[in-house]
């Protein structure tokens, strides 16, 4: 009888410590994205940071992801007052550089910041190679699934989320990334 | 006993009395109170959409803040939750249902975003556990009372 | 140097705890009871040598000893003196030695309270007490050393959490959480002396554990009520209570112990329930160890989680140990203890006690669920999913709605059986305050089922309590012609516990009835205004007088300077304020609140323009909101007359004799 209690209640305390066990080996906050594999989710945004030749584009034009099909896009969400962005921001410029003559395209989304201050922090970390956009109302970042910046995703030539990184950018990462997908072939003809 | 019981019973109906008395009174004050903490105009009312306004705060508050602590969207005074609550305004406003809308969200965030599970599958399991633990504890308790009062005394 | 005095002195700890933990059985077993004295010396010793190192630790904090590793983490010159002082438990090493301090202390007032007491049960309750410390003295002196030593020094250091260093309640709510959470390791102690020295079966040692348990419980409900307070004061967002896993962690033993509070009684009064309130005080030991170890092994995420190392295996280690101890307790013990009572009627006290325990449990289960089950579904399904308000609203209001009515119920029966009359008598009345609360909620403006409910049985259990009171008051005003204040006070007097019981019974009314109304009525408006704008919200309005930013030290702080206008006439000014650190991207925000007997205004600087032109402002009303902080002042009110200690007769009658003597189990 004695035992019969004493198993029962073991029988339930001791998987609760193996759950423990096994929470203690996950991080809680890696929260995984539903995104990679799903459509990039459309945008058309107005840039107001022009970057620099010869990946730069006009104050004012408008970045339509419809525009860029066939070509992998790597989208940044960053913002001045965040510090880890700081980290990112020269490995990104450069990087992006490094792909002018190729078919893949950077582009800056500002996240809760104002322009001024977005161009004002460019300068002062050196400029940047490729444009930067504005989100008003933060739309775009809310139908990338954002946390917090920085966030970079990676977007393969057939329209789909091929990767996310979450925090701070490195060359290495971005750079295997974007060759793998150049490796795949662009689709045919864009979806009906 | 006698005496007591007498007393007691004195003291019930006077007791009784007065507590209706006092009660009256403090409806009085309370409902005066009340009254006068009613605004006149509800803010939400004025604004016109309430309907949408509650609506919007009903999907809200099942939403969870990403930048946040276990707050909801609702809750939350971070600016992307307020992005976040706007875009649910204008979705609803659009036609979208309270599910579809909170659908939209699952997509981009995953089922996190929702502040309590979504009732089915495993999630069940969440639910089930305290109704089971209440209605297993019920049982045993009604059990034992069985047998605590039926007179044989019995070692569990 | 205080770093060496730390080490030294937690080290040398370690021998003296380990001498007392075998001092205590071997002494026990073989007779000698001369070496007990030993064993209290050592139980002494550690409290002074963990005094010492927590003394260091304060020292070196405000000579900003950088050197120290613990103050190059939570230090600065900047932080004003009182956030310095109390940074000693503002993140994870600091508050473990907080943590073994307190519970070091606990055993000396343990060992010194009752050193009069005959019986095995106190040695080998001190010895427990010492076998918990030795967990927290390894703690300090492995995975959580405060002290090692930092070279170079840093010149300075980057304060404590800028969350933990904007409100005063900082300096009060932690230090009641450890007393009311350290506190249940007691209780916990007692149980295994108890089981050891074989006094188990008597029902005195539950007397002693319940005593010390109204302490602990006090100060638990204390820690929690100042835990929201604080929330409400410095998060911003109005609310008090968002079932964060700290928030539950402290929750679920506090639970537990209103459960054993309730249920000692009915083993007192009728020897039932033995094995089921060694559960009880175990398991809110446990709980409170499980909560230590969520809220510092960083297995969750939290706004209040210190951040991670090996510590986690630490505890698991322990909470496997304790339920080791617990299960061979309960397997050792439970045909001994097994209920031999039985009970008169269904219709009696008994009943709504062993409801009250079952609603209890189930709330602590439903609680305990929801904090582990995202953990639960990732390590089964892979995927990460939320348990918040909505979650444990949903599950638990109805358990809240079952207790607050059981509230009214259990006063009004009698032990043992209630006849048909006395139950007319009893529950009829009482329906009286249940219509009044009714017709209030319903003026007000409530229309949740929920919140119906809550009023309505508030009022019905309200009315019964009082009813308690009034009878016995009005029976001595009758029969022995006190006055009115006088019958009052000898009634509580007579039986503090039973009636210091019911006042905490109307703390939690006003802590239900403020929850509900504040929630159930909240209305809230977020506003963009220029200076000399209004905003008005349930018919007070302020406006925006001016914006204004001042350098402090540590911080900077942007605040809008608003007035309550009524009638025309600034009726207050209110400074919300928002507070920017350099360690903190997210600005730290102090909402300011003007408190009326009906309720909360509560306003919160959201956003500024930078130029001072415009702040957006959120202004909330929330209905009785104030009535939680009051409620929980009763609360603890009651728990200071139902436990405060009597004055000591007995000298020469040893208490498990003066436990057989009937009049003291008037309780």
């Amino acid at each position: 009888m004695n035992w019969k209690r004493a198993t029962i209640a073991g029988a339930f305390a001791f998987p609760i410590i193996g759950l423990f066990i096994y929470g203690l080996k996950h991080d809680p906050h890696d929260i995984p994205s539903p995104l990679p594999g799903k459509p990039a989710p459309t945008f058309a945004l107005e840039v107001f940071a022009p970057g620099q030749p010869p990946l730069g584009r006009p104050i004012g034009d408008t970045v339509r992801l419809a525009d860029l099909k066939g070509q992998v896009v790597v989208l940044n969400f960053w913002a001045s007052w965040c510090l880890a962005c700081r980290d990112e921001h020269r490995t990104l410029s450069e990087v992006a550089r490094s792909y002018a003559d190729k078919p893949v395209h950077f582009v800056g989304s500002l996240y809760q910041d104002t322009p001024n201050a977005g161009r004002q922090w460019i300068a002062e970390l050196g400029g940047q190679s490729y444009p930067s956009v504005q989100d008003p109302r933060t739309r775009t970042a809310i139908d990338y699934g954002l946390y917090g910046v920085p966030e970079t995703f990676i977007i393969g030539r057939d329209g789909l989320i091929a990767h996310k990184i979450t925090g701070p950018a490195s060359a290495a990462a971005v750079t295997q990334i974007v060759d793998s997908l150049l490796a795949t072939p662009a689709p045919a003809k864009g979806a009906p | 006993m006698k005496p007591t019981s007498r007393v007691l019973s004195r003291v019930l109906s006077r007791m009784l009395s007065r507590v209706l008395t006092l009660a009256a009174v403090i409806v009085v004050v309370v409902v005066g109170a009340a009254r006068a903490q009613t605004p006149q105009v509800s803010p939400r009312a004025a604004a016109g959409d309430s309907a949408l306004e509650a609506r919007t705060s009903a999907v809200a508050a099942q939403l969870r803040c990403p930048v946040c602590q276990g707050l909801s969207i609702q809750d939350s005074p971070s600016e992307l939750a307020q992005q976040m609550r706007s875009l649910v305004r204008d979705q609803l406003a659009d036609g979208k249902s309270p599910d579809a809308v909170k659908a939209y969200f699952i997509s981009k965030y995953g089922e996190w975003i929702l502040l309590a599970p979504a009732p089915h599958g495993f999630n069940l399991l969440a639910y089930a556990l305290p109704v089971l633990a209440v209605l297993g504890g019920g049982l045993a308790i009604v059990l034992a009372i069985r047998r605590w009062t039926s007179g044989t005394p019995e070692t569990t | 140097m205080n770093g060496l005095v730390g080490r030294a002195a937690l080290l040398v700890s370690l021998p003296f705890i380990v001498l007392g933990i075998i001092t205590i059985p071997v002494a026990l077993r073989r007779g000698r009871r001369d070496w007990i004295p030993i064993a209290y010396g050592a139980v002494l010793a550690n409290f002074l040598l963990v005094t010492a190192a927590a003394l260091a630790m304060v020292v070196a904090l405000v000579t900003h000893d950088f050197s120290v590793s613990y103050v190059a983490q939570v230090g600065s010159r900047e932080t004003p003196l009182f956030y310095t002082i109390i940074s000693l438990w503002g993140a994870l090493e600091g508050s473990i030695l907080f943590w073994g301090w307190v519970l070091s202390l606990y055993a000396v007032a343990v060992v010194w309270f009752n050193r009069e007491r005959p019986g095995d049960l106190v040695p080998y309750s001190a010895m427990v007490l010492l076998a918990v410390s030795l967990f927290f003295a390894i703690l300090l002196v492995g995975p959580a050393n405060p002290f090692h030593v930092v070279f170079p020094v840093p010149p300075n250091g980057p304060g404590p959490n800028p969350l933990l260093q904007n409100h005063i309640l900082m300096g009060i709510h932690p230090p009641l959480l450890y007393l009311g959470y350290v506190g249940m390791s007691v209780p916990f102690a007692f149980a295994v002396g108890a089981v050891l020295s074989g006094e188990a079966e008597s029902n005195d040692w539950i007397r002693l554990t319940r005593n010390w348990t109204v302490a602990s419980w006090g100060f638990l409900s204390a820690a929690i009520i100042a835990g929201m307070w604080w929330s409400y004061d410095v998060l911003g967002w109005g609310g008090y209570w968002a079932w964060d896993p700290v928030e539950n962690a402290s929750f679920l033993p506090w639970l537990t112990a209103t459960a054993f509070l309730h249920s000692a009684m009915v083993q007192e009064r009728r020897s039932m329930l033995r094995v089921w309130n060694l559960n009880l005080v175990v398991g809110t030991f446990a709980l409170t160890i499980l909560g230590t170890f969520l809220t510092r092994s960083g297995i969750i995420s939290s706004v209040h989680a210190f951040t991670t190392g090996t510590i986690g295996y630490y505890f698991l280690t322990f909470i496997g140990l304790v339920l080791l101890t617990a299960l061979a307790m309960v397997a050792g013990n439970s045909d001994r203890l097994s209920t031999r009572g039985r009970l008169d009627s269904a219709a009696s006290r008994e009943t709504i006690f062993l409801l009250n325990n079952l609603f209890l449990t189930a709330f602590m289960l439903t609680v305990l669920v929801g904090t582990l089950f995202p953990l639960v579904a990732e390590a089964i399904r892979g995927v990460k999913v939320s348990v918040g308000g909505p979650f444990f609203n949903r599950m638990s209001l109805p358990l809240i709605a079952a207790l607050l009515f059981l509230m009214g119920v259990g006063p009004a029966l009698p032990w043992k059986v209630a006849s048909r009359a006395d139950l007319r008598e009893k529950l009829l009345p009482p329906i009286s305050g249940a219509v009044v609360l009714l017709g209030i909620a319903i003026l007000m403006g409530i229309r949740n089922p929920y919140g119906l409910l809550v009023f309505t049985f508030v009022g019905y259990s309200a009315a019964a309590n009082l009813r308690e009171y009034w009878i016995g008051v009005r029976a001595r005003h009758v029969a022995q012609g006190e006055a009115w204040p006088t019958a009052l006070v000898k009634l509580v007097g007579s039986n503090r516990r039973r009636y210091g019981g019911y006042i905490a019974h109307f703390g939690v009314f006003f802590v239900a009835l403020g929850i509900t109304a504040s929630s159930s009525l909240r209305s809230e408006r977020e506003a963009t205004l220029k200076p000399g704008e209004t905003v008005s919200v349930y018919g007070r309005t302020v406006r925006l007088k001016s914006m204004w930013g001042r350098e402090e030290k540590q911080r900077s702080v942007v605040g809008a300077t608003m007035e309550l206008i009524e009638n025309g006439n600034v009726r207050a000014t209110l400074e919300p304020r928002m507070n920017f650190y350099p360690t903190s991207q997210e600005p730290v925000p102090t909402p300011d609140v003007h408190s009326g007997v009906f309720g909360d205004l509560y306003l919160s600087l959201v956003a500024f323009r930078p130029d001072g032109s415009t702040a957006t402002i959120k202004a909330i009303y929330e209905p009785l909101l104030p009535w939680i902080w009051f409620g929980g002042g009763v609360v603890v009110f009651g728990a200071i007359v139902s436990g405060w200690p009597a004055r000591r007769r007995r000298t020469a009658v040893p208490a498990i004799v003066a436990s057989a003597n009937p009049a003291r189990d008037a309780a």
